[in-house]
C-alpha cells in the first residue's frame, strides 16, 4: 500500500500535537556532557551507603598510614602480669593472654591488612587486565592458550594455593610481600575472565570499527578505545577482591603460616585468642570486629560501584 | 547428552594435569624446602633431612617426582603422610565425614538461600528484602573462622545447646553447627544471586505470557520464575566448591571434625610441608570432580547447555 493512501475512516488518527516537532527535536545545547563515569559519580553521591562505606574505607587508610595518631601505646610492650585483664583507664579493650594491649594491636594490625589487600589487588589487576585484554581482543590462538592457562590457575582455589606456597617457602623468607604474592598469583583468573567477556562484547562496536578504518593500530585501539569502555566491571571486581585479599591474609595468619612473628595482624591475634574463648572471649571478638568491618566497607563500596556503573543493577535496586 | 558429558570430561583432563603439575612445579621452584621447615627454628640434622628427602622423592628432578605422583594416582596411591600412614588410608577414614558435612552444608545453603532469595526478590524494596540484603552482606564480610568461633561461643559455651567439638564417629547431630558455619558465606551469596535473577525474570516476557494465559500466581512463581532463576544458582554452587574446601579446612579444624579438612589443618599447623602438598592436591581433585558433576547435572536441568557449542 502506498504511504499516501488515505487511512480507513474507522481508524482514529490523533491530531498533530500542540508541541511543534522542531521543539521535540531540539538539542539541549546547554546540557552538561556526560559519560558512564560522570553518571556513576552523580548516582553514587545520592546514596547513603556510599558515604558510610567511604568513611570507613578512609578511616582504615588513615589508621594504616598513621597508627600513632590513634594510640600512644607500644603494641609490642606486653607484660604477662596484665594477662587477660579486662578494660581499664587508657586500655579500653583490655589485654591479651600475653598481656598486650588489645586496642593498640588492632590499630597497628590495620596496616598489615591494608598492605596485603593493596599489593594483592595491584598484582591481580595488572595480570588480569593484561591476560583478559589480550585474549579478549586478539582472540584466536592467543585466547585459546591464555584461557586454558587461566582455567588451570582457576582450578586451584587461591587460598589453597597460598597455603601450599607458604608451607613450602622458607620461614625466614616470610613477609608481607611474599604473602601477597602467594595470594595474588592464583587470584587473577576471575578478573581476566570478566574483562575478556566485556571486551568480546565491546570490540565489535562501531567506534572500534571507525578507529580501525582511520588506520589506528590494533594495540592503540585496544588501549584507547576498547579498554576504557570495558573496564567498569573490573573496577567493581577489584574493590570486592580487595576485601577477599584481606580475608585471605587473615585466614593464612590464623593458620599460622602467613607472616613473620614481629608483624602484627588481626588474623594472628584471633588465632592466639582462640584458647581463651571460654574465659576471655572479647580478646577474640575485638580483632574479629575490626577485620569484619574493614572487609564489609570494601564490599559495600564494591556494591555501590556496581550499582552505579551497571545500569541493569541500578534498575534492580 | 552423552556427547555433552564426554566433552566435559575431555575438558577437565588437561586442567587436571595442568593444575597438579603446577602445584608440583611450585613446590620444586620455590626457595625453601618443606623438609627444612619440618625442623622449625632449630633446623634439622643434615643426615635426617637427606633421608626424609629420599623418602618423599624430593631428591629427584621435579618431573620424576610428578610422574611418580601421577603414576601412583592411577593405582590409588596418593603418597604417604608425614606420620607414615598412606594418604589413601587417611582419605578412606576422613573423606566420608567431609562428604557428609559438605552435603549438609550445601543442602542448607541451597534450600534456605533459594527460598529467602525468592521471597526477597518478590518483595523487592520491602522490609524483608532490605533485612535479607543487610544480613547477607554481614555473612559475606565476616570471615569463616570468626563465624565459627562466634557460633562455638554462643551455641556451645553460652547456651550449651551444641557441642563445641565433634564427638567420635562424627554423628549427624554434631555436624549441624559446623555445617551451618560452613554454609553461611555461600548461603549469603545464593540469597543475593537468587534475588537478582528473580527480579530480572519478573520482567521477562515468558512470565507475562504465563500470567496472561491465566496461570495462578503460585504456579507462575514456581514453574516459570523459580526454575529459571535457579540456573545461575546451580552454576554458582559448582564454582563454590573451592570456597567450600577452604571453609572445610578451617571449620573442621576449629570444630575438630575428623575429616579431610582437619587433616590438612593439622598438617599446616605442624608445618608438615609434604602432607600439606598432598592434601591440597587431593582437594583440588575433589574440587574438579565436584565441578564436573555439577556441570553434568546442569546439562540435565538446562537443555540449552547440553546442545550449546
Amino acid at each position: 500500500m502506498p504511504s499516501n493512501a488515505p487511512l480507513s475512516p474507522t481508524h482514529f488518527v490523533a491530531p498533530l500535537d500542540e508541541t511543534p516537532l522542531v521543539a521535540v527535536d531540539k538539542v539541549q545545547v546547554a546540557a552538561k556532557p556526560s559519560n558512564l563515569y560522570l553518571d556513576a559519580w552523580r548516582d553514587m553521591r545520592r546514596r547513603p551507603l556510599f558515604y558510610v562505606s567511604g568513611v570507613i574505607v578512609l578511616l582504615v587508610i588513615v589508621v594504616a598510614l598513621f597508627p600513632t595518631l590513634f594510640t600512644q601505646l607500644d603494641p609490642r610492650a606486653c607484660a604477662l602480669s596484665f594477662s587477660n585483664q579486662g578494660p581499664s583507664a587508657g586500655h579500653p579493650l583490655g589485654y591479651t593472654k600475653q598481656g598486650c594491649d588489645v586496642y593498640a594491636r588492632i590499630i597497628f594490625g590495620t596496616r598489615t591488612s591494608l598492605s596485603v589487600g593493596i599489593i594483592v589487588t595491584l598484582l591481580v589487576t595488572v595480570i588480569g587486565i593484561i591476560i583478559g585484554a589480550l585474549s579478549g581482543y586478539y582472540g584466536r590462538w592467543i585466547d585459546a592458550v591464555l584461557s586454558r592457562i587461566g582455567d588451570i590457575f582457576f582450578a586451584i582455589p587461591y587460598i589453597l594455593a597460598a597455603i601450599v606456597i607458604m608451607s613450602v617457602v622458607a620461614r625466614e623468607a616470610r613477609s608481607i610481600l611474599v604473602l601477597s604474592l602467594a595470594i595474588g598469583i592464583f587470584a587473577w583468573p576471575s578478573t581476566a575472565r570478566v574483562l575478556r567477556g566485556q571486551i568480546l562484547s565491546v570490540k565489535n562496536s562501531d567506534f572500534v570499527m571507525s578507529a580501525a578504518a582511520l588506520g589506528v593500530s590494533h594495540f592503540r585501539i585496544l588501549l584507547r578505545h576498547v579498554l576504557p569502555n570495558s573496564i567498569a566491571p573490573v573496577i567493581v571486581i577489584t574493590t570486592i577482591g580487595l576485601a577477599g585479599a584481606i580475608v585471605a591474609e587473615a585466614t593464612l595468619s590464623f593458620l599460622g603460616i602467613g607472616l613473620p612473628p614481629d608483624v602484627m595482624s588481626w588474623g594472628k591475634d584471633i588465632s592466639q585468642a582462640q584458647g581463651d574463648l571460654r574465659n576471655n572471649p572479647m580478646t577474640l571478638i575485638y580483632p574479629s570486629i575490626a577485620l569484619s568491618v574493614a572487609v564489609l566497607s570494601f564490599i559495600l563500596m564494591g556494591e555501590v560501584l556496581r550499582d552505579a556503573l551497571d545500569p541493569k543493577a541500578r534498575a534492580r535496586r | 547428552m552423552v556427547w555433552y558429558i564426554v566433552r566435559r570430561i575431555l575438558q577437565v583432563i588437561p586442567v587436571f594435569f595442568g593444575a597438579t603439575l603446577l602445584i608440583y612445579f611450585m613446590v620444586f621452584a620455590l626457595p625453601g624446602d618443606p623438609i627444612i621447615a619440618l625442623g622449625g627454628d632449630r633446623g634439622l640434622n643434615p643426615a635426617v633431612a637427606a633421608a626424609l628427602r629420599a623418602e618423599y622423592n624430593l631428591d629427584k628432578p621435579f618431573i620424576v617426582q610428578y610422574l611418580i605422583f601421577v603414576g601412583g594416582l592411577f593405582v590409588g596411591d596418593f603418597g604417604t603422610s608425614f606420620s607414615g600412614q598412606p594418604v589413601s588410608d587417611i582419605l578412606a577414614q576422613t573423606f566420608p565425614v567431609t562428604l557428609r558435612l559438605a552435603l549438609l552444608a550445601v543442602t542448607m545453603e541451597a534450600v534456605l538461600g533459594i527460598l529467602i532469595g525468592l521471597f526477597s526478590g518478590l518483595r523487592k524494596g520491602k522490609l524483608f528484602d532490605s533485612s535479607a540484603l543487610v544480613v547477607s552482606l554481614i555473612f559475606i564480610s565476616v570471615p569463616i573462622f570468626v563465624t565459627a568461633f562466634v557460633a562455638q561461643y554462643i551455641f556451645g559455651v553460652k547456651l550449651g545447646i551444641a557441642r563445641t567439638t565433634v564427638g567420635a564417629g562424627a554423628p549427624w547431630e554434631d555436624l549441624i553447627l559446623p555445617a551451618v558455619v560452613l554454609a553461611s558465606v555461600s548461603f549469603a551469596y545464593i540469597v543475593r544471586l537468587t534475588r537478582t535473577s528473580v527480579i530480572e525474570n519478573l520482567n521477562e516476557d515468558f512470565v507475562r505470557t504465563a500470567t496472561a494465559k491465566g496461570l495462578s500466581r503460585p504456579r507462575v512463581i514456581r514453574v516459570h520464575i523459580l526454575r529459571n532463576s535457579m540456573i545461575p544458582v546451580v552454576t554458582y554452587i559448582g564454582t563454590d566448591f573451592g570456597l567450600l574446601m577452604v571453609g572445610a579446612t578451617v571449620t573442621e579444624g576449629i570444630f575438630n571434625v575428623p575429616g579431610v579438612g582437619r587433616t590438612l589443618y593439622q598438617a599446616i599447623i605442624r608445618s608438615e610441608g609434604p602432607t600439606v602438598v598432598s592434601f591440597v592436591t587431593v582437594m583440588v581433585i575433589i574440587y574438579l570432580v565436584a565441578n564436573l558433576l555439577v556441570d553434568v547435572l546442569y546439562g540435565f536441568l538446562d537443555p540449552r547447555i547440553r546442545y550449546a557449542k
